[in-house]
């Protein structure tokens, strides 16, 4: 049954659902480039106010990647809980807009209806919500996360130290280290993405930082961003594997693309958990996601970038993660073009996700072919932590070395610690009181060259 | 407020040990980062001149030619990758009705990609150093330079020019501290259809990073045993693995591991 609305003189049709949300999508270049996008604004809108009026429990019965096609669909299918959704089985999308919206749904209500959520029906009314909905809806649900801290707790951000260099040596990767940690970051994880995929070279990472959160006693956890087949092996050679890595999508091709399937997370999730390596929890998965990766995979089923990006919400929430990042200004101006795609974007990931339940945090990213700079991430950095984000990243002085690309500081993640009160996982910040590298709360103190970390640091790491 | 660590910094060109103001970035570090910034932006949409560089490239080689990809100017080459890897048709016609009699060995082709920076930099010293290698089995074809290229267009000139094997050279994605990185990809028997896993890749080619000589020396290498294996991409060398954390086909996409 078509979508038909008329508007003055014009006569607006959407022949199926998929096709719905997708014209429904705010602005983007990545659909553009798809094909599915709006021919113009007004086309946009009235998309929006005929999806307004599509009732939540079509997304069930009307799937738009079928169920025999694609195991992610079969996922979000199977896992559907009904008796979770009746708090809003009645509504239409709109409606839902409203009800996320009422003083009365807080985060409890939110939480406990989230398995009865399918990423289809949160991605469709994110789209027709403006992004202060984004930041308020997301600001009332808080989902925390433990390994060997507490991580999304609220009043609490947290920094995934990334310390990456071009060819993995050991030196340098270590100074990246000691300065994140100086500046009060590393407690979401310290997490290298390693130039090489080789086992052997990721191992000899994992032992460099094994060796400094045990040599110094840090309430965190590590992980080096190789495929989950590398890091199985990793793990089969002894090697001290915190967390398993990935990065997913919302279609069984884009996954295939990726070389991983359903069933090699949830082996590899069995075996990081074998190793019982948490302290205060058991969640041992990050995922990392972001728009655009099932077009560039041509894996799309012609579904806009947004809504496949929700589905890989779908599969991340089966392995109970620690932590999910959407590297969101990463891919590059042909999926996301100028600093508004990417701000919206964002605001879209991370509200899509926690609905869905998952720790969301943020790569506030961007390339140097994208029409944006440091003052777009301020904004996007200043709206996420309005919006509750469990964590960013931490790149030395915002430029990664090895990835060529230009994140979040250290630096402005204490901006951000400052501006809203925001502390550390309470673990880690105890840690850092304990080594004196806040004084007082949220506040670096001076270091001086006597420093623990900068003594011993250097007679263990650089001689 | 300095940072006592500014040691550190001797073993990594990562922005570390930036000091302080408040928690926030120093005036100094911030212009800093500007600058790069600035850099490596003007990198990305300075022009490209084919000519001047046809212009250079003329006394190492006969047989010039300047192409153009269907993408009509930068915008709409950064928002059209499908566009960036193919030729427009007057190019097509053009390469078509200049085909060699006899198949080549080897075509090159240059791009300014994402930086003409790189191309007009680093493109005439590798070639003066890559060049010469090739003794008289080398049956070279023409070096086509071809406007707002992307990696995939190789395979469509490789094919039409009946090259067997074709050599792109392009401008990076530029880092802030890298605005003018040349890349060097290679495919065997090029022709349309071919994935990244058909792809070899060198890297990072600079004077700060991989020196154009040396580059020279790699790519050669990796032509010859191409040439004799018949092979190019994954089954030539399981090294160049494709990071999957681009999907794109952004010449970051593809790494070199460390020598």
């Amino acid at each position: 049954m078509a979508f038909t609305l008329k508007l003055g003189a014009r006569h607006h049709s959407f022949p199926d659902l998929r096709t719905l949300l997708a014209k429904a999508s705010p602005k983007r270049s990545g659909d553009e480039l798809a094909g599915v996008a709006a021919r113009d604004a007004e086309e946009r809108v009235a998309a929006q106010m005929l999806l307004a009026e599509v009732p939540l429990k079509r997304f069930v019965e009307d799937l738009i990647i079928p169920y025999e096609d694609d195991a992610v669909t079969r996922l979000i299918v199977d896992r559907q809980d009904a008796a979770a959704f009746t708090p809003v089985a009645d509504l239409t999308v709109g409606q839902f807009r409203d009800w996320l919206l009422a003083y009365e749904t807080d985060g409890e209500t939110l939480a406990a209806l989230s398995p009865g959520l399918t990423p289809e029906m949160v991605a469709a009314v994110s789209k027709i919500m403006g992004n202060q909905d984004l930041i308020l809806v997301a600001s009332k649900i808080r989902v925390v996360t433990k390994f060997r801290n507490t991580i999304g707790l609220p009043g609490h951000l947290s920094v995934r130290l990334q310390p990456n260099h071009p060819t993995d040596d050991p030196k340098a990767i270590a100074a990246s280290i000691l300065d994140g940690l100086l500046y009060g970051c590393g407690d979401a994880t310290i997490g290298i993405n390693p130039a090489t995929d080789s086992p052997a070279a990721c191992i000899e990472l994992l032992r460099l930082m094994d060796r400094i959160l045990t040599e110094y006693d840090i309430p965190t956890q590590s992980c080096v961003l190789t495929h989950v087949t590398t890091a199985m092996r990793c793990m089969e050679l002894g090697a001290p594997v915190d967390l398993v890595f990935q990065s997913i999508a919302g279609t069984e091709a884009a996954n295939r693309s990726f070389g991983i399937d359903l069933a090699m997370l949830g082996d590899a999730r069995e075996m990081a958990l074998s190793l019982k390596r948490g302290t205060v929890g058991e969640h041992v998965m990050y995922f990392e996601t972001g728009q655009g990766s099932c077009l560039s995979a041509n894996a799309h089923h012609g579904c806009d970038q947004q809504t496949l990006e929700t589905r890989a919400y779908a599969v991340a929430r089966e392995f109970s993660p620690l932590l999910v990042n959407t590297v969101v200004g990463f891919i590059g101006p042909e999926y996301l073009y100028d600093g508004k795609q990417i701000i919206r974007a964002g605001l879209e990931d991370h509200f899509c996700g926690k609905l869905l339940g998952l720790p969301m945090g943020c790569d506030v990213c961007y390339t140097n072919h994208a029409e944006a700079d440091q003052d777009d991430m301020d904004t996007l950095l200043s709206l996420l932590g309005m919006a509750g984000c469990n964590f960013i990243m931490g790149v030395p002085g915002a430029d990664d070395v090895m990835l060529n690309y230009q994140s979040t500081s250290f630096h402005d993640s204490h901006y951000l610690r400052q501006v809203l009160d925001l502390k550390p996982a309470p673990e880690f910040e105890a840690w850092l009181e304990k080594m004196r590298i806040f004084g007082k709360p949220n506040r670096l103190a001076p270091i001086t060259p006597q420093h623990g970390l900068l003594e011993s640091g250097t007679r263990n790491l650089f001689s | 407020m300095q940072d006592p660590w500014t040691d550190l910094r001797k073993f990594t060109a990562a922005r570390i040990a930036l000091g302080r103001a408040g928690g926030s970035l120093p005036t100094n570090a911030l212009l800093d980062f500007r600058l790069s910034h600035a850099l490596a932006r003007d990198g990305v949409h300075a022009p490209f001149d084919p000519d001047s560089l046809a212009a250079e490239l003329r006394p190492m080689h006969e047989g010039i030619v300047v192409a153009s990809s269907r993408a009509k100017d930068r915008t709409d080459y950064l928002l059209r990758p499908d566009h960036g890897r193919s030729l427009d048709e007057a190019s097509k016609e053009f390469l078509t009705d200049h085909r060699p009699v006899d198949d080549c060995d080897l075509v090159v082709i240059v791009s300014d990609g994402l930086s003409s920076h790189a191309a007009h930099r680093q493109v005439p010293e590798l070639l003066k150093h890559l060049l010469p290698r090739f003794d008289e089995s080398w049956r070279l074809g023409p070096i086509v330079i071809v406007r707002h290229g992307r990696v995939a267009i190789q395979d469509e000139i490789g094919h039409l020019l009946g090259a067997r094997l074709s050599l792109m050279l392009l401008g990076e994605r530029p880092g802030l501290g890298s605005p003018d990185s040349l890349g060097a990809y290679f495919t065997h028997r090029p022709r349309p259809g071919l994935t990244d896993a058909d792809r070899n890749c060198v890297s990072n080619i600079r004077p700060e990073g991989l020196s154009p000589n040396a580059a020279a020396f790699r790519l050669h290498q990796l032509l010859c045993a191409s040439r004799q294996n018949a092979i190019s991409g994954v089954g030539l060398k399981d090294e160049g693995s494709i990071n999957h954390r681009v999907s794109s086909d952004a010449p970051v996409g593809l790494t070199e591991p460390p020598s």
